[in-house]
């Protein structure tokens, strides 16, 4: 089991140093979670160290799948805020 | 009172004699310097460290390499996509550099720019939450260039841990930004911190991360580092207590505090961009730094460097120095800090002579002067001591002590803001439409003061291609908003005309003059014209 990171990713490079099991790789696109290397950070640390510092909502997925850190939990910013947001910046 | 601003005048010989020796080379006691009321051995580390001192910035040069991606704490006003907000304008992303390129890269500038003084870390994230980086580069620098000062920005999370390891390397100045001292507030502009291997938000986050930067600016000064503040102006959430802020950090020790406008667009992806905060208007702004200043020196030459910014503040060649140029080039290292010293030693000798013609100047008019931060308007009235309230601006503490009697503060309404342009060396020596940002005096018939830089899109490119220039111009006129005249050596017909109708004067006519002295003259000359008066429905001076 594994997690993940989407194409969100700022490749940011904070999760990378964290990572006790060196699972975590800078890439292009973006930073890449080595699924054979990843351990959850089970037996190192109460919480998966990726996806404890990664800034961005949704960059990391958990072994299921679903982001760690869903929209809004983060950055307190509202989805409908966001592509309110997102739409009137396209429409200029 | 007179005797009081005597007092004044002999407290800032004494000083100046006092501190003879490394002063007549390494200058300090400038008259426009708003550090004259720190120690000497303080102002003498800060003398030619352009982000600190602004007479300094006109001579020097810093840059700062991009080393340090990662980031510990989340910021509303920041896009992780971009370079740390808290030190450069957001939605620039900087080259990321190894340690081995940075060190590399530094090198290379040092020898093209003679003027060289400070190499920075700033981002692109926060330099303490990568320290294997930041340390490595400045421990190969303090061997390979000794002579170039090194100084890191953070946000404070990191700091008391690192504080030892920093101060072992030719480290002596540290920026921590601090926006808040009180939790409740902190919640409002840090959601969250990474602290002891776990995720931690609201004021919890906020309590943790205030005290660390609070003891880290306390190891630093207790270690003899240098200690600047960087504060973003927030409005509505932290302007009334950036003041508390401002004393806190003053009493632990820190020498300057640098209040910065937040920028907040929706296209930044920011909490604050996109859930509508705005930033600051420039007279908030200064009002701020005004009420702040009262308590400690101020910085309003702060422009918001890029990480990695190269070359004199406002000005940024980082261009000419990509990794790819830098890998082609040879440099002899020995000639190149030869080279420094001697340009550094010319600097001096220029800065020197530049205060002494001041001085005697004034000693001439028999000017009674108060405080570091004023020139006196020799040509016009009398200096009258005035009032030395909180709000009164680089005035510091034993100054305020010695003026007993108050008088009004500012007389608002014949005040004038004038922009200059200038590209450096303390003198108005830039075309109109090159300049990229404009300096902002403020000037009445008693003093002339420093009150900001206002940045713009330059109009002019070049030669021909003024493509955007239409554009540009409109962006500079909304920049220099209640400036009543701007200086500059040349200007074009086309702008003069625009910058006219908008009821701002052009002039030209002081080109190469010291800025302070220019400024003086052309308010001299407006009161002589008796034309002051046709300014005062304009300038809506609110600070
Ligand atoms: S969950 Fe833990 S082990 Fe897996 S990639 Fe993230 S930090 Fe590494
Ligand atoms: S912390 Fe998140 S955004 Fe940063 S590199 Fe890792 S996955 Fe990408
Ligand atoms: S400290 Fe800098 S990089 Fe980190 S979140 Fe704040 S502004 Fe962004």
């Amino acid at each position: 089991m594994a997690y993940q990171i989407t194409d969100g990713c700022v490749n940011c490079w904070a999760c990378e140093p964290l990572c006790p099991s060196q699972a975590i790789q800078a890439a292009k696109p973006h930073f890449i979670i080595d699924p054979s290397q990843c351990s959850e950070c089970a037996g190192d640390f109460a919480e998966p160290q990726c996806a404890s510092i990664c800034p961005v909502e949704g960059a990391i997925l958990d072994a299921g799948g679903k982001p760690v850190n869903p929209p809004g939990s983060l950055t307190g910013i509202p989805t409908e805020r966001r592509a309110a947001a997102q739409a009137e910046i396209r429409a200029r | 009172m007179v005797q009081a601003v005597t007092t004044l005048e002999t407290g800032r010989r004494t000083t100046e004699s006092a501190s003879t020796g490394g002063c007549a080379s390494s200058g300090c006691g400038s008259s426009t310097d708003k550090l004259a009321h720190l120690p000497a051995a303080i102002r003498a580390k800060v003398n030619d460290h352009p982000c600190f001192s602004e007479d300094a910035h006109h001579h020097y040069a810093r840059m700062h390499v991009a080393v340090a991606p990662a980031c510990n704490i989340q910021c509303h006003y920041c896009n992780r996509k971009y370079d740390c907000s808290n030190e450069s304008r957001p939605g620039v992303v900087s080259e990321l550099l190894t340690p081995e390129q940075a060190v590399q890269k530094t090198l290379a500038v040092a020898a093209a720019i003679p003027q060289m003084s400070v190499l920075g870390i700033a981002g692109p994230g926060d330099p303490l939450a990568n320290p294997e980086r930041t340390l490595a580069t400045f421990r190969a620098l303090s061997e390979k260039a000794p002579d170039i000062k090194l100084c890191v920005s953070t946000n404070g999370l990191a700091l008391p841990a690192l504080v030892d390891a920093i101060c072992e390397h030719n480290i002596d100045h540290v920026t921590i930004t601090i926006n808040c001292v009180d939790p409740e507030i902190g919640a409002k502009i840090y959601p969250w911190i990474f602290w002891n291997n776990r995720r931690i938000k609201g004021v919890k986050a906020a309590r943790i991360l205030i005290e660390q930067q609070q003891k880290g600016l306390e190891m630093l000064t207790e270690r003899g580092v240098l200690v600047k503040v960087n504060s973003v102006l927030i409005p509505g959430v932290n302007d009334e207590h950036l003041k508390e802020v401002s004393r806190v950090v003053k009493a632990k020790g820190a020498f300057l505090h640098n209040v910065m406008p937040l920028i907040a667009e929706p296209e930044h992806g920011t909490f604050y961009g996109l859930m509508g905060q705005r930033g600051p208007t420039h007279d908030e702004l200064q009002a701020l730094q005004d009420a702040c200043s009262g308590d400690m020196a101020m910085m309003r030459h702060c422009r918001q460097c890029r990480a990695d910014a190269v070359g004199m503040l406002g000005e940024d060649r980082g261009a000419e120095f990509s990794i790819e140029k830098i890998e082609q080039m040879d440099i002899d290292y020995t000639a190149a800090m030869q080279r420094r010293a001697a340009v550094h030693a010319e600097i001096e000798a220029k800065r020197q002579a530049q205060r002494q013609a001041q001085y005697e100047k004034r000693e001439q008019a028999m000017q009674p002067q108060r405080g570091e931060v004023f020139v006196g308007l020799d040509s016009l009235t009398r200096r009258r001591p005035k009032a030395l309230s909180n709000a009164q601006p680089g005035v510091s503490e034993s100054s305020a002590a010695a003026t007993v009697t108050p008088a009004p503060t500012r007389r608002a309404g014949r005040a004038l803001r004038i922009a200059v342009a200038s590209s450096g060396s303390g003198v108005i020596n830039q075309h109109f439409g090159h300049a990229h940002e404009f300096l902002v005096y403020e000037v009445d018939d008693q003093a002339v003061r420093f009150v900001g830089t206002r940045r713009v899109a330059a109009y002019c490119s070049g030669d021909e291609t003024c493509g955007d220039g239409e554009s540009a111009l409109a962006g500079t006129l909304r920049a220099l908003d209640g400036c009543t005249v701007v200086l500059c050596s040349k200007i074009g017909i086309e702008p003069w005309d625009v910058l006219e109708a908008a009821g701002i004067t052009p002039n030209g006519e002081h080109a190469m003059e010291p800025i302070e002295d220019a400024v003086a003259a052309v308010y001299a000359e407006l009161a002589a014209a008796g034309h002051l008066a046709e300014f005062e429905t304009q300038t809506a001076l609110s600070a």
